[in-house]
């Protein structure tokens, strides 16, 4: 058993856990994921690992509610235990494996979309634990989904928060700022990672490829085992098939086929959007969903 | 009775288990299994045991059989495998110990299978247990994958007196007894669950969720855990896609992916969260036994099945067993056909395949005749999700983090053959990870080797 230390709600959907896990946290790196199971008849769920504590043993992850299971994982607390607790999976961060004096000439930008801000967290903290400082752009629908602000303000270089509704700092999406920054600012950066939606991705990696930035994003399909088992989480990667759990998460940017990892992720929507109602309306659900034949 | 043939087994009617999980073949009772071991010859120089790859002393288990001295029979067994219930089940004995037997010259061969699964079952009923060394040597072992290699090594060394520890990387142990084989072929709760729990009570440890080459690599286990010796038995996890366009469309899957769902994850299950599509019409590609696992599979949760296999019904791989019980079941055969596309839908899903049609021609590399295209024989089948079963590899997660650990150009570990030892010092491999996919019993011989090998080398050290 795997017992959760802190649990927080960061927002309405999004929840924040520590959880004693001494052998992930030991090992773990920025950019690598874990995967953890409630209970006995519970799914494996694929999350990012947004911080750790090797001497404490904790590992940090942060969530936000898509579905049934991630519903029920809201609603552990502190002392609760997840059956299942399995990482560090995947490869870490190229950052990691590049030589830091390389690094220390590299002009950095990264862009966080929503709950993508937990795993650009851990990178931007190494950097600057590297004395490294990036530039980050944090970009969220509205400013109650802007999340782990002072902890990413004292690593980062400089931090640009966005709002799609503009009720927080400023209006408008994360491209819009990067666009600003290089056009109008005149920056000028090196390389680009970008975590968040599948849609924010794909639109920062056209943007970047016009403004010829090198651009690495992290992909989070289904999985199941994610040990390069199912191949569930299978992405078309330039003219390679990549299985995100084992050659990723993080891939170039520009040669991932996000359109078709978009229609890879509905898979499974008419699944887990019954096991919702099933879960929410228990035995009062007697149609009317659409899917269901009472 | 006639002597010639075999006691026939009782099973589920084909048009009733094709619509459940529970196992298919229920096995000999004791008045079943006393009169099929009355069959065994008892011959002096026993060609079964030289057919069996863990050597199992057939002649004797059968003849405690024929005694009705159950508990010695599973002694015997005992001696030589550690997981009876599971072989009884999952071995291809027709090619085997049955394959050799004196008695299969004019008649049928003893059904060795079911009679050792009969005494697995009744030691499980009776809670026999299997025995515990007598004392503790001092050296720690771990091993890599709960599978049937790992799990046979592991009890091996055990009874030797080693400390060991089996390192899983999923959440429940057992590797593809688990996640590959489905419940009607092998039944979890009761037969894999409780190997694991007679491998345990020799004092073997098992931790679940620990991925050797991620959480830990093999230099940390020994440096840093303070381990004498290494087993991997990490079997041959990665499934291979055909390469044809349209792979990555939604309902295409890996037979490791749908097996995975439904077995580990009982997906088929209500009350378990792990979804699993229920589809129309499927086409399962390929002709092996994990192919026929899917089939079955997908067959039980409500479509109509197709086997598409580019060869002819000669050349199945899978166990003759295997292929005669889908057939009941209502699978349809699609042989000598190819899949050359998948056909995909607006919205990324499948919508069919689009085949060719193959004719054998001379024999290739692996001694079969090599499936050639008949010009001009395209065709289109309508479906809603493919199952692609085109075999495993090995997970390179070890090999490319184990330095000094080498490996052959198909990715298999490089390891001798009579005693698992790879090109690392202290470091012994065996089962799929060292053979590519093959079979549980042929992992257990693998892991028999290793366990030997292991114990010399640790005591010369």
């Amino acid at each position: 058993m795997y017992k959760i230390q802190k649990a927080e709600r960061l927002s309405e959907k999004i929840f924040l856990m520590d959880v004693e896990a001494p052998r992930v946290a030991k090992h773990c790196q920025p950019g690598q994921f874990i995967i953890v199971k409630m209970d006995e008849k519970g799914e494996r769920i694929p999350l990012t690992i947004c911080d750790y504590d090797r001497e404490k043993g904790l590992v940090t992850i942060v969530f936000q509610i898509v579905g049934a299971s991630t519903e029920k994982m809201a609603k552990l607390q502190a002392g609760d235990s997840f059956s299942d607790f399995v990482g560090p999976l995947g490869c870490a961060s190229e950052l990691i494996h590049t030589d830091i004096d390389e690094l220390k000439k590299k002009k950095i930008v990264f862009i966080a979309g929503g709950v993508g801000t937990a795993p650009v967290y851990p990178q931007v903290k190494w950097l600057h634990e590297h004395g490294v400082d990036a530039d980050v752009i944090v970009g969220a629908k509205t400013k109650e989904l802007i999340m782990l602000e002072d902890e990413m303000k004292a690593v980062a270089g400089n931090l640009y928060i966005t709002t799609d509704d503009g009720s927080y700092v400023r209006k408008g999406m994360g491209t819009d700022v990067l666009k600003n920054l290089v056009n109008k600012e005149g920056k000028k950066y090196d390389l680009c990672i970008a975590i968040g939606p599948l849609i924010m991705m794909k639109f920062v990696c056209l943007l970047t490829k016009e403004l010829g930035i090198p651009t690495v994003v992290s992909m989070n399909p289904i999985m199941v085992d994610g040990t390069g088992m199912c191949g569930a989480c299978r992405l078309q990667v330039g003219d390679e098939i990549k299985f995100a759990c084992v050659d990723g998460p993080e891939f170039d940017g520009h040669k991932v086929d996000f359109d078709q990892a978009m229609k890879r992720q509905q898979m499974y929507k008419t699944e887990e959007g019954r096991a919702m109602l099933k879960l929410q309306e228990g035995d009062t659900h007697h149609g009317g969903c659409g899917n269901c034949n009472e | 009775m006639d002597v010639m043939k075999k006691v026939p087994v009782r099973e589920q009617e084909p048009n009733v288990r094709n619509k459940n999980f529970d196992e298919v073949c229920l096995g000999y009772n004791e008045d079943e299994a006393v009169e099929e071991a009355t069959r065994c010859l008892n011959c002096k120089n026993a060609r079964c045991i030289q057919g069996c790859p863990v050597s199992i002393n057939i002649p004797e288990f059968i003849h405690h059989v024929t005694e009705h001295k159950f508990e010695e029979a599973y002694k015997t067994i005992g001696q030589s495998s550690a997981l009876p219930a599971v072989c009884g089940r999952v071995c291809p004995q027709e090619s085997q110990c049955e394959g050799v037997c004196i008695r299969g010259i004019k008649g049928e061969a003893i059904s060795i299978g079911k009679l050792e699964r009969f005494v697995a079952d009744w030691a499980r009923e009776n809670d026999v247990k299997p025995e515990k060394a007598k004392e503790m040597n001092g050296k720690k072992v771990a091993v890599i994958g709960s599978g049937p290699s790992g799990l046979t090594c592991a009890g091996d060394l055990a009874k030797l007196g080693y400390d060991v520890t089996i390192f899983e990387a999923l959440h429940e142990a057992g590797g593809v007894l688990v996640y590959g084989i489905p419940e009607f072929r092998l039944p979890k709760s009761t037969v894999v669950a409780h190997e694991i729990e007679n491998v345990k009570s020799l004092g073997v440890k098992i931790e679940t969720n620990v991925v050797i080459g991620k959480s830990m690599t093999i230099d940390q286990l020994i440096d840093e855990e303070g381990f004498d010796a290494v087993y991997i038995g990490s079997g041959a996890g990665l499934p291979r896609f055909m390469g044809i366009p349209g792979e990555n469309a939604n309902g295409v899957f890996s037979a490791n992916e749908y097996l995975t769902r439904s077995n580990l994850m009982k997906a088929f299950k209500d009350d378990y969260d792990t979804p699993i599509a229920r589809f129309k019409k499927v086409a399962v590609v390929g002709g092996g036994n994990v192919a026929m696992d899917a089939a079955r599979t997908a067959l039980r949760l409500g479509a109509e099945v197709h086997i598409v296999y580019r060869r002819s019904e000669e050349e199945l791989p899978a166990r003759a067993e295997e292929v005669h019980h889908a057939k009941e079941e209502g699978i349809v055969f699609d042989l000598l056909t190819n899949p050359t596309e998948i056909l995909v839908d607006e919205n990324g899903w499948v919508k069919g395949i689009k085949c060719v049609k193959m004719e054998l021609g001379e024999p290739d590399a692996s001694g079969r005749r090599r499936p050639v295209e008949v010009e001009g024989s395209e065709f289109e089948m309508e479906l809603d999700a493919v199952i692609m079963s085109l075999g495993t590899s090995p997970n390179p997660l070890i090999h490319s983090t184990t330095e000094g650990l080498e490996v052959n150009k198909r990715q298999c570990i490089i390891a001798e053959e009579e005693t698992g030892k790879t090109t690392k010092t202290g470091v012994y491999a065996g089962g799929d990870a060292v053979t590519g996919a093959a079979t549980v019993i042929l992992a257990m011989g693998a892991g028999k080797a290793g366990a030997k090998g292991i114990h010399e080398y640790l005591s010369n050290k």
